[in-house]
């Protein structure tokens, strides 16, 4: 495991310039680049914010005189959701997609996740921050506890990245789980309370719900920006728990497929 | 010597196959998971090479020439044995591998440069001497889509070339760009070779191997059957080859894109065909000027009352070099009745320049083949020209010059 990282260390310089490279990259052909990544989850948000908000708006706990309350739920949903797809579809497929590079190239593999992880990161602290400036200029301002946004970005991550660093080892062998996970990915959207609060859902449900750690993920952020409170900590503990495990299973796996990824790419 | 830089021991590489893939998956987790094929590509490969070393790799398609080069280079894993390497290597089998097209050749250069392992302050301080070695001019500066394949290939060539690697593989991919540019890749990788790299080329051309190697491997069916002169070896090599022609049928694949096509009423039909040397040996291999005899059995299946030999030597693209008949020659043989056998010796100087020539033969009853065709046999044998011995020189015919400098 030591070794994993280390090699990981000598080649820091290799991952940050394909970071760049790859947000360059963006840049190069078209006019809006990297804004396009951000530009979809927004107007996803928009086009829900606009047919659902008359619905939806007054069942919102303790915030039914604010009219600005259901677009800013959504959005921090939005957000937490983004992180964890984008983190975990491109982790799905780098390896199939870079099986030149692999095939060639002796360098170590762990690079590759590491170099999505970091450009997912980066267009997601982009997203934040358009978030942010929407919010603010539609005129909500956000508390205090917006400062745990870093802590709950960096939980949302390691979970993704874990889920993403199996799937995607898994899905060179058995190439099924490319087209499985995002509709499974689909599925778990709607249900988690992002686009409508959880308070709506029927009581015989909700227990279900809660397995999902993405619920109190999400609830965390929509916690942070919208509602001003804390995050739930002993949730958000098992989930680092359980993403740290996942991390560490990842890397196992990774480890053990890593000699055979090549025979069968 | 000093240590080797590359010691292979007992290498063996197995492609094993699962009833599934979920079967490979669960078998890492310990579960009693039996592989239902194991597909054994090498075994028992065991050589070092020494520092300044070059050593050829030859082998046919399929004997585990890429496979031994992966594992050498590290991107799989062998089953079992292992590889030592003692330093970098460097490797010209992915010349433009990871570039992208939309930066420029600089920008490519320090990306590619950060795969193999080097700092940004390392890259820093040879960036100059690549883009210098790469003459691209202005071009260093612009995206390489707007590149020509060569000049994407000098810069590859130039970023994988910026350190001296301790060992350097090398494939038939060294045909870079334009003859200039060939020329001074292959001085840079001598230099590096004098300054204690050591080469692995893989080539299928016995003059690259015979010139650039002072040994080489012959690797079939996974593994090494040869190990040491490259001439020696090239010679095992093309009787090899050798044999498994004369065991296929008459309608085969010699290479890529050649077809053997045999044609004719198959009333006499060329039984054997050979290209025997001085000594009296058959070979594929021949040295420019050397006096060859290519021997023609031909089988007669029914009593014909003319047979003409025609024969024709072709260069790899097919352009004839040389070709006549025992019509021209006055030597039709008459009267022939079935089971006869008759033998051609057909002597001649092999007054043709270095690379692979092909033999077609025809069995007629005139002059042209129009007539009556017996048998029609294109590629009916294959040999190769290597200047061992004389001056270098360009072009296909070997016109002994006698040059005087006053």
């Amino acid at each position: 495991m030591k070794s994993l990282l280390l090699s990981a260390w000598r080649y820091r310089y290799f991952i940050l310039s394909s970071i760049k490279v790859d947000f360059r990259r963006r840049f190069v052909r078209s006019r809006l680049g990297g804004l396009w990544m951000i530009i979809n989850p927004l107007v996803q948000a928009a086009m829900f914010a606009l047919i659902l908000s008359q619905v939806l708006s007054g069942r919102l706990p303790d915030m039914s005189d604010n009219k600005l309350a259901y677009p800013v739920y959504l959005l921090s949903g939005t957000l937490a959701w983004n992180i964890f797809t984008e983190v975990i579809n491109r982790c799905l497929t780098v390896f199939i997609e870079n099986s030149n590079l692999l095939k060639k190239l002796v360098f170590p593999r762990i690079c590759l996740p590491m170099i999505v992880t970091g450009s997912a990161m980066i267009n997601n602290l982009l997203l934040l921050g358009s978030i942010l400036l929407i919010i603010i200029v539609l005129g909500f301002t956000p508390g205090y506890n917006v400062i745990w946004l870093p802590l709950l970005m960096v939980i949302t991550l390691t979970l993704s990245l874990g889920i993403g660093l199996i799937l995607g080892t898994l899905n060179v062998f058995i190439r099924d789980i490319g087209q499985i996970v995002p509709i499974v990915l689909q599925l778990g959207w709607w249900f988690t309370p992002i686009v409508y609060p959880a308070s709506i859902v029927p009581k015989a449900v909700l227990p279900f719900m809660r397995l999902n750690p993405m619920y109190w993920i999400v609830q965390s952020f929509q916690n942070a920006i919208l509602f001003n409170t804390p995050p739930t900590w002993i949730a958000l503990g098992c989930i680092t728990l359980i993403s740290l495990v996942l991390l560490r299973m990842s890397l196992i796996l990774f480890r053990r497929a890593s000699s055979e990824m090549v025979d069968v790419l | 010597m000093n240590q080797p830089v590359l010691q292979v021991d007992n290498l063996a590489k197995t492609y094993t196959q699962y009833r599934s893939e979920l079967a490979r998956v669960l078998s890492w987790t310990g579960l009693p998971i039996e592989p239902i094929a194991q597909h054994c590509v090498l075994q028992g490969i065991s050589f070092a090479i020494e520092p300044g070393e070059a050593i050829g790799i030859v082998g046919q398609n399929g004997a585990g020439k890429s496979t031994l080069l992966k594992i050498v280079t590290g991107t799989q894993q062998p089953t079992t044995g292992t590889v030592s390497v003692n330093g970098r290597i460097g490797s010209i089998l992915e010349l433009g591998m990871g570039f992208n097209p939309d930066f420029t050749g600089r920008q490519n250069a320090f990306h590619s440069a950060g795969l193999m392992g080097f700092s940004q302050a390392e890259i820093e301080s040879v960036i100059d001497r690549i883009e210098r070695f790469a003459e691209v001019g202005t071009y260093f500066d612009q995206p390489v889509n707007t590149y020509s394949s060569g000049m994407q290939m000098r810069v590859a060539f130039s970023v994988i070339t910026a350190f001296r690697p301790a060992l350097l593989i090398v494939d038939e991919a060294l045909s870079v760009g334009d003859a200039y540019f060939q020329h001074k890749s292959f001085n840079r990788i001598r230099d590096f070779q004098q300054q204690g790299s050591a080469l692995l080329i893989v080539s299928h051309d016995a003059n690259v191997i015979q010139s650039l190697c002072n040994r080489a491997i012959l690797l079939d069916h996974g593994q090494v059957i040869q190990d040491g002169k490259p001439s020696a070896v090239m010679d095992y090599y093309n009787a090899l080859i050798a044999d498994k022609e004369r065991a296929t049928v008459s309608v085969k694949k010699v290479d890529a894109d050649n077809l053997q096509t045999t044609s004719g009423t198959g009333e006499a039909i060329v039984d054997s065909i050979a290209l025997i040397d001085a000594t009296g040996k058959p070979t594929e291999l021949v040295n420019v000027g050397d006096l060859v005899t290519l021997q023609v059995c031909v089988n007669v299946r029914k009593n014909l009352p003319i047979m003409v030999l025609g024969y024709m030597i072709k260069d790899r693209l097919g352009q004839v070099m040389y070709g006549t008949n025992t019509w021209h020659t006055q030597q039709a043989v008459k009267d022939l009745s079935q089971g006869d056998t008759v033998t051609y010796n057909i002597q001649f100087s092999m007054n043709l320049g270095p690379g692979n020539y092909s033999v077609s033969t025809a069995l007629v009853n005139a002059e042209t083949h129009m007539d009556q065709n017996y048998e029609w046999r294109d590629l009916a044998y294959v040999f190769e020209v290597a200047n061992v011995n004389k001056v270098k020189f360009a072009g296909s015919a070997w016109l002994q010059p006698v040059i005087e400098v006053s």
